[in-house]
């Protein structure tokens, strides 16, 4: 009688606790099916043909994000492209010749850190470095502040995907006479190549709805502008203009833009995802 | 007899100059490699480098009692971090608050509910969510969500908590929509799917064994999840937490849009206030005068550090963990 109580106190706990977290789930899906909903729903109402055509607006004046959009690609190519190779060099020191050895476990710590790091601190960082220097707000300000943040990513994953490269592979190439140099990279990158470029993959995905490091490095120009050392505008540094204006055709555009990150950042960590499972099979 | 002689040489003098070719590049890789890794750690060094330079002004003039003086006024250019580093700490634990239980909910339900068909589902949409830039997360929090919790729950919990002796102070004031509060909630939902994706990892380490045998002993699967599994991957469900803590005491835009950018300290969490990253985002370019701008950089310094400890133990948390998962298997 007594057991046969305790039994059910049990299971009634452990239906009451389940329940709980189902509900966490539901609870979890629904904050983030909202957010997408509104997020297409505002954004779709919000695109034209003019987006990709015309520049940012005066208040009051139809307009498209065209000048950001460039400026975005343009820091954002500027970025990968100094950081991804400094980025799977320190991600090949550590998984081929650091290893276990001291300098390399500093490393690796101060790289988890910067990869979590407020990436307002990064913005002060460059404005320190750069924007004091020069004395003016500039893309290449921009651009370096992204690249600060490309490299932690990029060293990350590249180290822990060289790590999964069997180490047979390295000694048969190895016992053939190639020296290490070449055994990396001939073999172990070639090997995780998938890998490494998930990795830029994730960091594009990164950087391109990073807001707080240009509000203070390439700032906003409302101009369509190539010059790499001038301000430039961004789609998220316009975003967050226009959504904190009163003016009612800027949110619409801000919504637009908000779409367009959202559509590029899922898109890319899709693409990550896939090449990472043909990777696996 | 000659020629295959000479042949011999030729072909071990070009070995030989290969050979010294090769360990020449080598060592040019290696060095490069290390030049890169090293540069890493020059980043890390220079943030804090130049942002304690670029904080000296600040610190000479205000000295320790900056980080615990209220006062941020532009014109007299008397400054103190107390109201933004308030800000920061209670939104971001509010955040999490509410964001641990449910996150570890999911991940329960991830791990051993959900049917098997809609595991990988789900977790690559948490995954793909927990990607989401925080901009967006803002203007969602700012167009959306701040002016529907203005007119339903926020006039709902005001009058909920107006009896209740402990709490009242808390949940006091006009409706504003945006506020304190309304930036933890944005956050907690932000900081969700990091939190239950780090979690699911750290259950799916525990060994099946262990597991099947509390199973086998006649327990439920609360209670196994309870007693068995969660003290197995507490420094791992921990750490995961503190690396999402890291991440909501930096976060920027999220905040921005809904806190409402006051300089104040009260005990409501309706009201508005700020949060470093806030503050640094919505004043360092209109800061006019080195000692305003000064004061901005010294609290991003302030916030480096208070992430750089939070960060720090979540990193030492997972490690340990990592080498454990590494021993068993």
């Amino acid at each position: 009688m007594k057991s046969s109580r305790l039994y059910r106190g049990r299971k009634r706990r452990n239906g009451f606790f389940l329940t709980l977290s189902v509900f966490a789930a539901l609870f979890g899906l629904i904050w983030l099916g909202l957010i997408l909903y509104s997020l297409f729903y505002n954004g779709f109402a919000s695109l034209s043909g003019t987006l990709f055509t015309e520049m940012t607006p005066p208040p009051g004046s139809n307009g498209g994000l065209a000048n950001a959009i460039l400026g975005s690609v343009l820091m954002s190519a500027l970025a990968v492209a100094a950081g991804t190779p400094v980025g799977l060099l320190a991600g090949t020191y550590l998984a081929e010749y650091g290893r276990h050895s001291r300098i390399a476990f500093v490393v690796r710590f101060v790289n988890d850190i910067l990869l979590s790091a407020p990436s307002i601190v990064t913005g002060l960082f460059i404005y320190e470095i750069i924007v004091m220097k020069m004395h003016h707000f500039s893309a290449w300000a921009g651009a370096a502040s992204l690249t600060v943040i490309v490299i932690p990513v990029v060293v990350r994953t590249t180290e822990n995907m060289l790590l999964l490269v069997p180490n047979g592979l390295r000694e048969a190439a190895a016992a053939l006479g190639a020296p290490r140099s070449s055994v990396i990279r001939i073999v172990t990158w070639r090997a995780a190549r998938a890998g490494i470029v998930t990795g830029v993959l994730l960091a594009i995905a990164r950087i391109s709805g990073e807001t707080a490091p240009l509000l203070f490095t390439s700032l906003n120009n409302q101009f369509w502008s190539t010059d790499l050392n001038a301000p430039m505008a961004s789609l998220p540094a316009v975003i967050f203009q226009f959504a904190m204006s009163p003016y009612e055709d800027w949110h619409r555009l801000a919504w637009a833009g908000a779409l367009l990150i959202t559509v590029t950042v899922l898109s890319l960590s899709i693409a990550a995802r896939i090449l990472e499972s043909s990777k696996r099979s | 007899m000659a020629d295959i002689a000479l042949i011999d040489t030729t072909v071990t003098a070009k070995r030989a100059a290969a050979v010294r070719r090769g360990g020449f590049s080598d060592a040019r890789f290696h060095g490069l490699t290390m030049i890169a890794a090293v540069i890493v750690l020059a980043i890390f060094g220079g943030v804090i480098l130049s942002l304690t330079i670029g904080a000296m002004p600040s610190i000479k003039a205000f000295g320790l009692p900056f980080i615990w003086t209220e006062a941020w006024n532009p014109v007299t250019e008397k400054f103190g971090a107390l109201a933004s580093v308030y800000g920061t700490l209670v939104t971001s634990l509010t955040a999490m608050i509410i964001a641990v239980p449910i996150g570890i909910g999911i991940a329960i339900f991830l791990t051993e509910i959900c049917p098997r068909s809609l595991r990988r589902p789900i977790g690559i949409a948490i995954e793909l969510l927990a990607g989401i830039p925080s901009i967006i997360f803002g203007i969602w929090g700012l167009f959306t969500f701040a002016p529907a919790f203005q007119s339903t729950v926020q006039p709902w919990l005001i009058d909920f908590f107006k009896d209740i002796p402990a709490l009242q102070d808390f949940f006091a004031g006009p409706p504003y929509g945006i506020g304190i509060f309304t930036a933890s909630l944005i956050l907690s939902i932000m900081i969700l799917p990091f939190i239950s994706a780090v979690t699911r990892d750290v259950f799916e380490t525990v060994p099946p064994t262990l597991k099947e045998a509390a199973y086998a002993m006649g327990c439920t699967t609360w209670e196994v999840m309870w007693r068995v599994v969660l003290p197995f991957a507490r420094s791992g469900v921990v750490g995961g937490a503190m690396l999402a803590l890291g991440r909501a005491l930096g976060e920027t835009m999220a905040v921005t849009f809904v806190i409402g950018n006051a300089h104040h300290i009260h005990t409501s969490l309706f009201s508005p206030g700020t949060t470093i990253s806030a503050t640094i985002a919505n004043e360092f370019t209109e800061a006019v005068g080195d000692l305003y701008l000064s004061s901005l950089i010294e609290m991003g310094l302030i916030l480096f550090f208070i992430t750089f400890v939070v960060l720090a133990s979540a990193q030492l948390m997972l490690r340990a963990l990592e080498h454990r998962a590494g021993g068993l298997s």
